[in-house]
């Protein structure tokens, strides 16, 4: 019995440690989330603040079920929140916001004004203030850049070129040297939503099944014959980069600036290729907003305040790899791997050919299922090598069903619809 | 541990109780306990399966059975329990034919090997993640005997029996202790004096390993048979973490359903299906190895 | 049983070098992967792209396994797995023993039902079960506490209390127990006098295990909470989007705790499963 006893007693000690302290500020977040971004947002982005904040993150699905869940039972823990555009606007759907035009009045001026009213979400006011900026892009070992097609640019790459590369580096070095995050927690279905379909179709949804996307198919398994085998299990492309085991890749730029930052002499970064319709990308915008009934508001608006300061921003940039959303450009002594993934930034928005592509918008929890039709397409059609006309057929009725269900409207690049966008 | 195992052996030695209601009242916190937390549940996850919008309704399971994982998650998960877990009563029984054949440092011997019993999934994921990756120990090992060129991977869809292979030496290299604990416990009990008298009778090795001792440990093996195969259809975040998503397994469609797709009534509709299989493999072991109660030592 | 005893005289040396070659190779089967993680972790972010690998001991130090450690979270995490582990140690206890004392001293009905009822608690992934559970959890306050992930590691813990248990007690002779109710103890007197001194190493061993069951669970607990998270499901959140040397320093914090632990009770292991195999 003692033994029991004892362990009673130790369990309470061990409870009254854990329990939470109320007067913190909490703030959940979907972005930063790895271990060493969580770790520079903790102890050096939110330093200087009064009030103790408590930086939670939350994968995207949960963070959905979590709000939700909050909403519902009526009882709210989490004070504000850090989420991309598209995970924002369900919350403003169902009015669990906060307007926030005082604070977005502050800003005018300093955040440029289109960037601002984003943060409107359609609605009259304000749902949340503009946090960081990001995109995807392409990075390459110096080593690889000998065996350039003759005459290509590599800042205006097609995919025929990118193709041609890819087999020369294949053959001089042996093996592979193209690599994709195409792992269980890559952002590979990012890809086809806002750099394959963009550039090939010229839309998302709409265009999924029709000629161009079978075309788009066809190029991208020709593709994949001279990407690595084990893009399947890469997640973050930083690593495979910085190992070696890849010389070519494409990812989010927070997920490159590791390997770039530590060497940015060895790296060039660059957009990624154009298709037929274009240079398909996709900006990224990461949104702060307060939840409605949140327990310390006043703390979440000093929280805003400060990640909204040039100074915070900037480190932000050089900590993690977002770029700021104010109006500033960036000092040229700022990180040189962050500095080089920046003019990737700026050839890609000053491309000619360039289709930016939005993320999904209005899909509620259904943002894991409508990833899963993308990927379920490049599962059955490059990795089993299934007629690919059969698979766009299935793949298309899976994507009709969902948009159905969830009313989604159309989103850029695809033609503005009205109800749920078709799939045709 | 499993019922109807001793059932028959223990009802000679069942106290006769004037108050029979003491075992019910000593019984029931456990069953008000799991029927809250165990049993509502459950009901609550089959009717999750087997409804939709609150009527009775099979489409998540036809969800389930059309999704291009199905197949192969199931078929992976079969053929990894076929390959594992014989291959874990093997090494067991070769563990514990070792270890009865010393005397010093047998309790330390027995420790070590028991070690992986507290290893989670998790960890033992990470561990043969640092071998098997490109850049790991493995490839570091036939680098330097000159069998490879350069790194090799493992672990990738265009190496499906390579990543097989390391999927299921992961998990030997996890489950195993479970079975050496039961069997060398089993073993244990065997009377040293059965195997002298076979031994007087001229009876070799090998023939006293099948003939004495095997039929011995017969209900040790049996816990052990159905403790592992129950544990290898629910195998996963070793899975998880060596292959990704190159390798789907029952659990790890179920949790992608609830925790990716945030659709709960197709992971429900897996879960229910992981537990009919499960029953279905424990009722095939107590058919098949019939444990006779008068033989137990 | 020597091997001298056990083999003819023929070839006693060989035979014993057979054995101990055998013994050493499962050992190394065992402790090399450990060690090569161990590297793992505390060879840093340069040691996890060093090729070809030595396998040998250069170029590490404890201050990455140090800097993992000291990353926010990590503390409060095994801080909440500690938790979460001694209320499910503590309730599977005094839940199981109990039954596990019915089990096996009485006959009644029923009791096969019982067994039924436990054995379908191992034939289910219990994770798929936290997700009901998360609704009612938000309702009754338990959701993202420590208190609710010890309560649905109760449930995978207290079916193996009480078999165990009912093993130990078994174990435990009657008759001494009929002997101390002849000079006079009640039934319950005679329980804490006589049984449970006897049960208590056996009991201590159980306890150990349903904390070890504790510390490994991953699904439910990732499932049940957001910011008390325990260990293991911190480490699944996190270590899934960090570099592989966090993630190799992850395994061998978690196995580190194991190791104590079946050392701890490495004596009774195979009582109690003897017993409760029996």
């Amino acid at each position: 019995m003692k033994t029991f006893i004892s362990a009673a007693m130790l369990t309470t000690t061990i409870m009254a440690f854990t329990s939470p302290v109320l007067a913190d500020t909490i703030f959940l977040s979907t972005q930063l989330r790895p271990i060493e971004e969580a770790t520079a947002v903790r102890e050096q982005i939110l330093q200087g603040l009064e009030g103790k904040v408590d930086y939670v993150v939350e994968e995207p699905p949960q963070f959905a079920v979590r709000m939700e869940a909050e909403r519902q039972a009526g009882t709210h823990t989490i004070s504000l929140v850090g989420a991309l555009h598209g995970e924002l606007s369900p919350l403003a759907d169902k009015e669990s916001l906060e307007p926030l035009d005082e604070l977005a009045t502050k800003l005018a001026g300093r955040i440029p004004q289109s960037l601002l009213d984003l943060g409107k979400l359609g609605k009259q006011t304000q749902q949340y203030i503009p946090w960081m900026q990001a995109t995807y892009v392409m990075a390459a070992h110096k080593d690889a850049l000998q065996y350039l097609p003759e005459g290509a640019d590599i800042n205006a790459l097609t995919y025929d070129q990118l193709i041609a590369w890819g087999k020369t580096m294949a053959e001089k070095t042996g093996q592979p040297q193209i690599g994709f995050p195409a792992g269980p927690k890559g952002l590979m279905a990012r890809y086809f939503e806002g750099y394959f379909y963009p550039s090939f179709t010229g839309g998302v949804v709409r265009t999924f099944k029709n000629p161009d996307a079978a075309a788009g198919w066809e190029k991208f398994k020709e593709l994949w014959a001279v990407v690595s085998p084990n893009s399947t299990n890469y997640d973050f492309m930083q690593e495979p980069l910085a190992a070696g085991e890849v010389m070519v890749a494409w990812d989010h730029v927070a997920r490159l600036k590791n390997a770039i930052s530590a060497a940015p002499d060895n790296y060039v970064a660059f957009p990624a290729p154009a298709g037929p319709k274009g240079r398909g990308y996709m900006p990224v915008v990461a949104g702060l907003a307060i939840p409605k009934g949140a327990p310390d508001r006043a703390g979440a608006e000093q929280v805003i305040e400060h990640l909204s300061t040039q100074d915070t921003q900037l480190l932000t940039a050089s900590l993690v790899g977002f770029f700021p959303t104010l109006d500033v450009t960036l000092p040229p002594d700022l990180d040189e791997g962050v500095a080089l993934l920046a003019g990737a930034v700026n050839a890609i928005q000053t491309s000619k050919d360039a289709v930016i592509s939005l993320l999904p918008i209005g899909l509620g929890d259904k943002g894991g299922e409508f990833n899963k039709v993308y990927m379920d397409a490049f599962q059955r059609i490059v990795l089993r090598g299934e007629p690919v006309a059969d698979v766009l057929e299935a793949q298309g009725k899976v994507l009709g069903q969902l948009m159905a269900d969830t009313t989604a409207p159309c989103w850029a690049p695809d033609a503005a619809s009205e109800g749920a966008c078709p799939v045709e | 541990m499993w019922p109807g195992i001793r059932s028959f052996r223990q009802r000679r030695y069942q106290m006769t109780s004037n108050r029979s209601w003491t075992p019910y009242l000593l019984i029931l916190p456990s069953v008000a306990f799991l029927a809250l937390l165990f049993v509502a549940p459950l009901v609550q996850t089959i009717w999750l399966a087997l409804s939709e919008n609150g009527a009775p309704s099979l489409a998540n399971m036809r969800t389930m059975v059309n999704d291009l994982n199905f197949v192969p998650s199931l078929r992976n998960t079969f053929l990894l329990a076929l390959a594992v877990v014989p291959v874990q009563v093997a090494i067991a029984l070769a563990m514990g034919t070792l270890v009865a054949k010393i005397g010093a440092g047998r309790e330390t011997i027995l420790w070590i090997w028991t070690i992986p019993l507290g290893i989670s999934d998790l960890a033992a994921g990470m561990v043969w993640l640092a071998i098997l990756q490109n850049t790991g120990y493995l490839n570091s090992l036939l680098f330097g005997l000159g069998l490879i060129e350069r790194q090799t991977a493992w672990l990738t869809y265009q190496t499906p029996v390579a990543l097989f292979v390391g999927i299921a030496v992961a998990e030997i290299w996890r489950g195993t202790a479970i079975v050496m604990v039961i069997i060398v416990a089993g073993l244990n009990q065997v009377p040293r004096e059965y195997r002298e008298a076979a031994e007087i009778f001229g009876a070799g090795p090998w023939t006293r390993f099948w003939r004495i001792t095997l039929p011995l440990i017969r209900p040790a093996l049996q816990s052990a048979l159905i403790l592992r195969t129950v544990l290898a259809f629910e195998v996963f975040a070793v899975v998880y973490a060596l292959g990704g998503r190159n390798f789907p397994v029952l659990v790890g469609e179920a949790y992608t359903w609830q925790n990716q797709n945030q659709n709960y009534g197709v992971a429900g509709a897996y879960a229910v299906l992981i537990m009919v299989i499960s029953l279905a493999a424990t009722v095939v072991y107590l058919k098949a190895i019939k444990v006779d109660p008068e033989r137990l030592p | 049983m020597s091997a001298a005893s056990a083999t003819p005289a023929n070839f006693p040396s060989s035979r014993r070098w057979l054995v101990w070659s055998g013994i050493a190779a499962l050992c190394a089967w065992v402790l090399v992967p450990i060690y090569l993680v161990a590297l793992g972790a505390l060879g840093g972010r340069q040691g996890v792209y060093q090729w070809p690998k030595t396998g040998l001991p250069t170029g590490i130090s404890i201050e990455p396994f140090l800097l993992f450690l000291r990353s926010e979270g990590v503390t409060q995490s095994f801080l909440n797995s500690l938790g979460a582990a001694g209320i499910t140690v503590v309730l599977s206890i005094a839940l199981g023993a109990p039954a596990g004392y019915a089990l096996a001293r009485y006959s009644f009905v029923g009791k096969d039902s019982y067994r039924l009822l436990v054995l379908l608690t191992r034939a289910f992934p219990l994770a798929i079960l936290a997700l009901p559970l998360t609704v009612s959890f938000i309702r009754l306050g338990l959701y993202d506490t420590v208190y609710g992930v010890g309560l649905i590691h109760t449930v995978l813990a207290l079916p193996f209390a009480a078999l165990v248990t009912q093993g130990i007690f078994l174990g435990v002779p009657r008759e001494l127990e009929e002997a101390a109710w002849i000079f006079g103890c009640s039934r319950v007197q005679a329980f804490f006098k006589v049984v449970v001194p006897l049960a208590m190493p056996g009991i201590v061993a159980t306890a150990v295990f349903a904390f070890v069951i504790s510390w490994n669970e991953v699904f439910a607990a990732s499932v049940l909470t957001v910011r008390n998270r325990t260990l293991t499901a911190y480490l699944l959140t996190v270590l899934s989007e960090s570099p592989m040397h966090f993630r190799f320093a992850g395994g061998l914090l978690l196995i580190l705790p194991s190791v104590v632990f079946i050392f701890a009770v490495r004596r009774y292991l195979f009582a109690i499963w003897g017993i409760s195999s029996k």
